[in-house]
């Protein structure tokens, strides 16, 4: 009997995507049971929406104000004391599963597998390292327990159940600290295509040069109802927010299009696009290294390109 | 206040990486080992905490074998005060990391705890976290821009939604993104000075850390190839290439 914890993320009202995406690594691993647990102050809709996923056995809703933000130090411990009977724990590799999940191992005493991104075989796990310019196959001895994250670029989302799973509130006696207070989000993106689960996704770089050009971006993505990125020069240079940025350090993506204009293609943008279907680059210089990677590359002035594809998808 | 500031040697991010033929590693023969970015931008805001007369010492902490000291040495002549480096010939886990470090803790009792969000090497995103848990105090990670008040901070950090602000009590351990700061350049001089600040040296074993490894690495492969693409010669043989791929409508 093998059975997986999964802490659900979410934004307070509803479950983020990456969820889905750490069930199917669940199943991945042939596990027995997969339980979600949802750690918020008001629970319902996100333990509704977990439980609507195919695979779960079952949702354990945690609900106390002090959940309200997503602190690590307050749903670490809460983590640990839920995760006792598990064999797997498993969260994101997004900021909030990379935030919480190595606090609560090292509560629980245990190394962590970072990033995911193929289960290998029973406690075989397959994860990049030096901003994926290799791979390592990384095994867990028998007996004891496996903390990790799962890489949600390289894993699909699982599909809604016919049949919603149970959902159990939880008792948990666990002490929370009161030495880190959450003050406030300022949530970066707009209503566009969220930039991990966007089906297409257009991306900018240095050569934007400006925040007004970048409406250029904007504009093309909003005509292919795609998601917006960015490199993080683009972002240092204030043309967009961090949330934006693609790569090692930014969002790692898998969207089927990646359109990218004015990126140059170092390796660390490059980690964030490698499990993308198509890439395509627009770059005025023809021995910028995106090229070797692109699946379309065309030589050629961003700035006459753009709105040359414009006027060529008309309406 | 002192803060402690933990210092990563890997190889340099400009690297172009190789696996082994034999699968045992990725190539280090050679290569060019830097200070870990992310470290390099923690000891620069330590640097900076210190010249605005928030702290009065800043030590650099470097795990690992004795080539570490070249990077703590980078590290004096950027303005560290003083050097540890905790000896070990192998590989070591971010778990391992993080007692060793807390033990480091117990015997200076740093008012701040400064690191790099992740490692460029294994990119593990690891040890602040465990650290923050070991010690039981708040951790603030991905840290874009930190403000002290008093026996507390204000830190903002780079999360997927966007910029999120938390207070923390300190003492607090924080990891750092590369928006935070720019790390300044090391002068020929310090380096001089640098050689005549103290860097002490100890052990794992004689923290009373062992190294016992909860994680096997079996083997390192290259990541698989992406299929050789096409140039295109104008935006209409672009678009056709995209339709025909049903890629856009
Ligand atoms: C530890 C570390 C982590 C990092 N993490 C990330 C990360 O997560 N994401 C990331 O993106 N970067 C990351 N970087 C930075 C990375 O190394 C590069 O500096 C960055 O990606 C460069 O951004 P860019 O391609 O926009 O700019 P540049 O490299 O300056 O490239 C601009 C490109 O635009 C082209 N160009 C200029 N004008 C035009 C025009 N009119 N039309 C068409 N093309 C034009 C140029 O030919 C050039 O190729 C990281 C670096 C470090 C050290």
């Amino acid at each position: 009997m093998s059975k997986v914890l999964i802490l659900a993320e979410h934004d307070g009202s509803a479950l983020n995507a990456s969820t889905a995406k750490c069930v199917s690594c669940a199943a991945d691993m042939g596990s027995d049971s997969i339980d979600i647990a949802v750690l918020a102050a008001q629970t319902d809709g996100i333990a509704a929406e977990a439980a609507a996923l195919t695979g779960v056995t079952q949702v354990l809703s945690v609900e106390r104000p002090e959940n309200a933000a997503p602190l690590a130090a307050v749903i670490a411990p809460q983590l640990v004391a839920l995760a006792a009977d598990y064999d797997y724990v498993l969260a994101p590799s997004t900021t909030f599963g990379k935030d919480v999940l190595p606090r609560a191992a090292a509560l629980a005493g245990v190394p962590q597998v970072s990033d995911i991104m193929e289960v290998a075989g029973p406690r075989r796990f397959k994860r990049p390292i030096y901003a994926g310019n290799a791979i390592i196959t990384v095994s867990v001895p028998e007996g004891s327990k496996i903390f990790a994250t799962v890489r949600i670029a390289s894993s699909r989302a699982a599909p809604a159940a016919n049949e919603a799973a149970p959902i159990t509130a939880a008792d948990i006696n666990a002490s929370l600290p009161a030495h880190t207070r959450f003050v406030g989000l300022q949530a970066g993106g707009g209503d566009r295509p969220d930039l991990q689960t966007a089906r297409r996704v257009v991306s900018g770089g240095r050569a934007l040069g400006s925040s007004d050009n970048f409406d250029l971006i904007y504009g093309l993505a909003d005509k292919l109802a795609a998601g917006v990125g960015a490199s993080r020069a683009a972002v240092d240079a204030g043309y967009v927010p961090n949330d934006m940025q693609v790569g090692q350090t930014g969002k790692i993506i898998a969207p089927d299009l990646y359109l990218a204009f004015g990126i140059s293609g170092a390796i660390q943008h490059l980690t964030g696009i490698k499990d993308a279907g198509t890439i395509v680059a627009v770059n005025k210089d023809p021995d910028a290294p995106i090229f070797e990677v692109a699946d379309i590359g065309l030589v050629g002035d961003l700035f006459e390109v753009i709105p040359e594809i414009e006027r060529a998808l008309g309406g | 206040m002192k803060i402690l500031v933990c210092l990563k040697r890997v190889v340099d991010y400009n690297v172009r990486i190789r696996v082994k033929p034999d699968a045992s590693g990725v190539v280090t023969d050679g290569v060019k080992m830097s200070i870990n970015p992310f470290d390099e931008i923690a000891l620069e805001e330590a640097l900076r905490i210190r010249e605005a007369g928030d702290a009065q010492e800043v030590i650099a902490l470097s795990i690992g074998d004795a080539d570490c000291q070249q990077q703590l040495r980078t590290g004096l002549a950027m303005g560290a005060d003083r050097a540890i480096l905790v000896g070990t010939d192998t590989a070591i886990e971010p778990l391992t990391a993080a007692r060793a470090i807390l033990e480091i803790i117990k015997r200076e009792e740093p008012g701040l705890v400064i690191l790099g969000k992740q490692a460029i090497d294994d990119d593990c995103n690891q040890t602040g976290q465990m650290l923050a848990a070991l010690w039981d105090r708040p951790q603030a990670t991905f840290a874009s821009k930190l403000q002290l008040a008093g026996d507390k901070a204000t830190i903002t950090r780079e999360v997927d939604a966007g910029l999120e602000q938390i207070e923390v009590d300190l003492p607090a351990v924080i990891t750092t993104d590369l928006r935070l700061n720019e790390p300044r350049y090391v002068k020929l001089p310090d380096i001089m000075k640098a050689k005549k600040k103290p860097l002490e040296s100890l052990s794992l074993g004689e923290l009373g850390v062992t190294e016992t490894l909860g994680l096997q690495i079996e083997d390192y492969a290259s990541p698989p190839e992406r299929a050789k693409g096409i140039m295109v010669g104008d935006v209409t043989e672009l678009l056709s290439t995209l339709r025909d791929k049903d890629l856009i409508g």
